[in-house]
């Protein structure tokens, strides 16, 4: 069995930190790292909605769609 | 719709680009990539030039033909390409200053001549690159570095200027509603005619930093807040369309294309054919 996911594509040569990306997220997906760069904390919670990829001003960031196995998902739930 | 890579259309070598942290011209710059990407552009069909500014670094990303011109005077080397080559698909980006001051009067001429150019305006209401002056759309009582007590000019609405002045397609978008921009720009490039697009955006550097809202987000907060659809601001009272901005499509209609009839009128007569 599999599930569906979203896997986020970070560029971080291209990312400035403006924070849009983490401001806009309905799901609190994103975070800063201590770099001030972008990164995906919690994944699996992504619906998948782009705006993070629609709104970055700088193209750092771009969301695929893609099939998790479920056992690793479930994992990721039961965490979250 | 999202996922179509839109480096294929960019030069990746010049990445990252210069504009600052959380500037809006980067989501525009993008939005104008997939409305391209979707109507299935080759990449050699089109000419995208650009005058003096912020906006004016566009072409130097994008795998187009490009052209980077003088302040102001974009519009008149777009209309040279467009009457030399009628057959490339012609996208000249102005910023407002560009467009509006010092370019303002080639704007309203190419719109009164509707020849098949599409030119999209990065409106982020100040002359971000030079210091932040205050440029004709600065909205009333902002702080410029120019304007230290607040900006008293009235400004300029974009979309009555080019309706008024005869452009056949006008539409306005922002950076907050990005995917609406990417359906309006997709029609306005597809459109034959001159088509004017104001693309609201941010400038936190310049404009936010002076006018308390320094975060990027704070910026496209207040876009969002000023602008509404058309259809809601035409129920609205005097009194709440103070400082709105309707966004949406407000002229689309067919005319005779300029290229079209001067060839016709012009140029065959001239040759000698019927």
């Amino acid at each position: 069995m599999t599930k569906k996911g979203f896997v986020h594509k970070i560029h971080k040569n291209l990312c400035k930190g403006c924070g849009i990306c983490v401001h806009y997220c309905p799901k609190n997906v994103l975070e800063m790292n201590h770099d001030n760069k972008v990164v995906a904390k919690r994944p699996a919670d992504c619906i998948g909605c782009h705006l993070c990829e629609l709104r970055c001003p700088d193209f750092a960031i771009q969301v695929e769609a893609c099939d998790f196995p479920d056992a690793n998902n479930k994992k990721v739930t039961k965490k979250g | 719709m999202y996922n179509e890579n839109i480096f294929d259309y960019m030069r990746t070598e010049k990445l990252p680009h210069i504009w600052c942290p959380g500037c809006g011209h980067g989501i525009i710059t993008a939005s104008i990539v997939r409305a391209i990407s979707n109507l299935k552009l080759d990449k050699n069909n089109i000419a995208f030039v650009s005058g003096i500014g912020c906006s004016g670094r566009t072409p130097g990303y994008l795998d187009f033909n490009t052209l980077h011109t003088t302040h102001g005077r974009s519009l008149t080397f777009s209309t040279g390409i467009k009457m030399a080559k009628p057959k490339l698909k012609v996208i000249n980006v102005l910023g407002d200053g560009d467009a509006l001051a010092i370019g303002g009067n080639h704007f309203i001429h190419a719109c009164r001549r509707n020849i098949d150019i599409t030119a999209i305006i990065y409106n982020n209401s100040i002359y971000g690159m030079t210091g932040g002056q205050f440029s004709p759309t600065t909205p009333d009582g902002f702080i410029a570095s120019t304007t230290p007590y607040g900006n008293c000019d009235p400004s300029f609405d974009v979309v009555k200027l080019a309706s008024a002045a005869g452009a056949s397609f006008v539409a306005r978008g922002d950076a907050f509603h990005v995917l609406q921009l990417d359906k309006i720009l997709q029609k306005a490039i597809d459109h034959k005619g001159f088509s004017v697009v104001d693309v609201l955006t941010t400038c936190p550097t310049q404009l936010g930093r002076r006018n308390k809202m320094k975060k990027p987000w704070e910026n496209l907060d207040y876009i969002a807040n000023q602008t509404v659809s058309i259809k809601k601001y035409e129920t609205m009272s005097e009194n709440e369309k103070q400082g709105k901005f309707p966004i949406g499509i407000f002229i689309e209609e067919k005319r005779d294309e300029y290229v079209e009839t001067y060839t016709k009128r012009v140029i065959n007569k001239a040759k000698g054919r019927k």
